[in-house]
């Protein structure tokens, strides 16, 4: 403590622009929280290493979700419990930034509690301050991982109970059982005492930071007097005489000097690295086409394409989407499929339209294709009015009942079968709804697949199955 | 009392959470009578016996409620 006059750390903003109220220069906290202990502690500790400008506070969900409210440095507000998720993600992006997860411990030790443990495990360089307070105060006071036994939430009315709702999770014991982390702290904020240790854990761990040496945590016993039903007064009391029996403060692991810096590869990319990573260095190919041309029931298809896993249905969808873009459409397309990457059942929905896509979802389909008969069994009343049916007669073993529609019996898997792989009869009846419906041409079809299959080799054997499927239905 | 340090509370920032008079060792702290815009009693300086240990001000939760100035301050 240097400093001569101790008053509002720099690093917070002077007015509080962000706040929506017209109390610009108050916190929103209650009455003795202790969040705006930490964040003065959190704010100084800031100022006076002089790393506002690279710093990144991560706003949690919880009580503290307007974190942003208040510091003057990098803000990100972030999904309930992903923060050090996130903050990987900040941290990698930017090595030299400093990168702060602010979380309570509704946050971090429930919905979080994985996303905790896998970014210390990482020993990923970041400083999270883990505010624990016993409790989910912003929500209304429920119990939360960390409540102790006996304690009274609004969700255990008579006290947290062992047998029902297990044990308070001590996370700094947990986590020291890491390689990973550098450093690990428990401070409480009840007596000026401990307060200034606290403070100096803070500083500890972001110290840990700045020098690369890899995760740090401190955690704080924190009061919640409203959460809690008490005066401020009493809340502190309560930290100092209950929690610190369940929590023991002091610290868990410091490695900081022992720990060699982590060297991170400094990698610039060119623009053009980056535009060749997207596959925006070449020249969008381009198929004139009119959808004038094609029947009016079929302008602007809704298609549903299904089938058993494993027989190209969403690869199918997939280059009728990339074709239907080359032409210079709006397209959409999206699989649904069950666990199974063979044997189950999978469907995708393909839109390619003249106009904007509101939802990609197609319900009633104008071109449905049945790879297989629980297919048509499931789809085949949902087709619209006039709408087409094409079906693999390989597998399906029953005309569609439907008399208002068009149908297509084709026989893909033996055809497919015929020319040397049963994996091309999704190709068959791409060449099948080319020729019947003209919603793509064949030159746009063969162009996409070249974006959509993986291996170039097998591109021959699929071409050759379009053309196949066309020459079937031609001859129908 | 010798006073050797001085602190201040902006009474319009003070949320009346009696901390900083807890925390105080030398029990110049006090709250005041006056009901502030926020609507409580906020805390204030006795006038004497800061000893400028900046209890108060790292108990204090409230980003611009308190200054304490160590070596202390001239009061006009």
């Amino acid at each position: 403590m240097a400093k001569d006059i101790l008053s509002t750390p720099k690093s917070f903003y002077k007015e509080f622009f962000r706040k929506p109220d017209a109390d610009k220069t108050n916190t929103h906290y209650c009455p003795g929280c202790g969040h705006g202990v930490i964040h003065k502690l959190l704010a100084e500790a800031i100022e006076d290493f002089g790393i506002a400008d690279r710093t990144i506070i991560i706003s949690p969900v919880g009580c503290s979700v307007f974190a942003y409210y208040y510091f003057d440095t990098g803000n990100v507000q972030v999904a309930h419990g992903r923060a050090p998720a996130v903050a990987t993600g900040l941290k990698r992006a930017n090595p030299n930034s400093i990168v702060i997860s602010y979380q309570g411990d509704g946050d971090l030790a429930a919905i979080g509690g994985n996303n905790i443990l896998q970014a210390a495990n990482r020993g990923e360089n970041i400083t999270v301050i883990f505010v624990n307070n016993a409790i989910y105060g912003m929500t209304g006071g429920q119990m939360a991982p960390t409540t102790l036994i006996g304690q009274k939430t609004t969700t255990t009315p008579y006290g947290r109970a062992a047998a029902n709702e297990g044990y308070p999770i001590r996370i700094c014991e947990l986590l020291s059982a890491l390689s990973g982390p550098v450093y690990l702290a428990r401070g409480a904020i009840t007596d000026p005492a401990t307060i200034m240790k606290t403070r100096l854990a803070i500083r500890k761990a972001i110290k840990a930071q700045m020098d690369y040496k890899g995760f740090s945590l401190v955690e704080i016993l924190s009061p919640c007097p409203s959460g809690w039903r008490m005066t401020p007064v009493e809340a502190k009391k309560w930290v100092k005489e209950q929690m610190v029996k369940i929590f023991p403060l002091g610290t868990f692991k410091d490695e900081t000097k022992e720990r060699e810096p982590i060297a991170y590869e400094k990698r610039e990319y060119t623009k053009e690295e980056i535009k060749q990573a997207l596959g925006l260095d070449k020249e969008a190919p381009h198929f004139s086409h009119s959808m004038d041309d094609v029947k009016p029931i079929w302008r602007n298809p809704k298609i549903k394409i299904s089938g058993f896993g494993g027989q190209g249905v969403l690869l199918l969808g997939n280059t009728l989407a990339e074709a239907g873009m080359e032409q210079g459409y709006h397209v959409s397309w999206i699989p649904s499929y069950g666990p199974e990457m063979r044997g189950g059942t999978a469907n995708c929905h393909v839109q390619i339209s003249t106009s904007e896509i509101a939802s990609p979802v197609v319900d009633h389909p104008s071109i449905l294709v049945a790879m297989n008969l629980p297919s048509l069994d499931r789809f085949e009343d949902d087709v619209v009015p006039g709408g087409l049916i094409i079906y693999n007669t390989s597998l399906v073993t029953r005309a569609p009942k439907r008399t208002d529609i068009e149908s297509i019996p084709i026989p893909a898997t033996d055809i497919a079968d015929k020319l040397g792989s049963l994996k091309v009869a999704n190709m068959v009846v791409l060449g099948a709804i080319i020729e019947k419906t003209g919603i793509v041409t064949e030159e746009a079809a063969i162009s996409a697949l070249n974006t959509v299959v993986k291996h170039k080799k097998f591109i021959p054997l699929n071409i050759e199955a379009i053309k196949s499927g066309r020459e079937y239905v031609r001859n129908l | 009392m010798p006073t050797k340090g001085y602190m201040e509370v902006d009474p319009n920032h003070c949320k009346g959470c009696g901390l900083c008079i807890e925390a105080c060792p030398e029990d110049c702290i006090e709250f005041s009578s006056e009901i502030n815009r926020l609507g409580y009693h906020p805390a204030r300086y006795k006038g004497e016996g800061c000893i400028g240990c900046g209890f108060c001000f790292y108990t204090c939760p409230e980003p611009n409620a308190i200054t304490v100035y160590k070596k202390g301050k001239e009061v006009a």
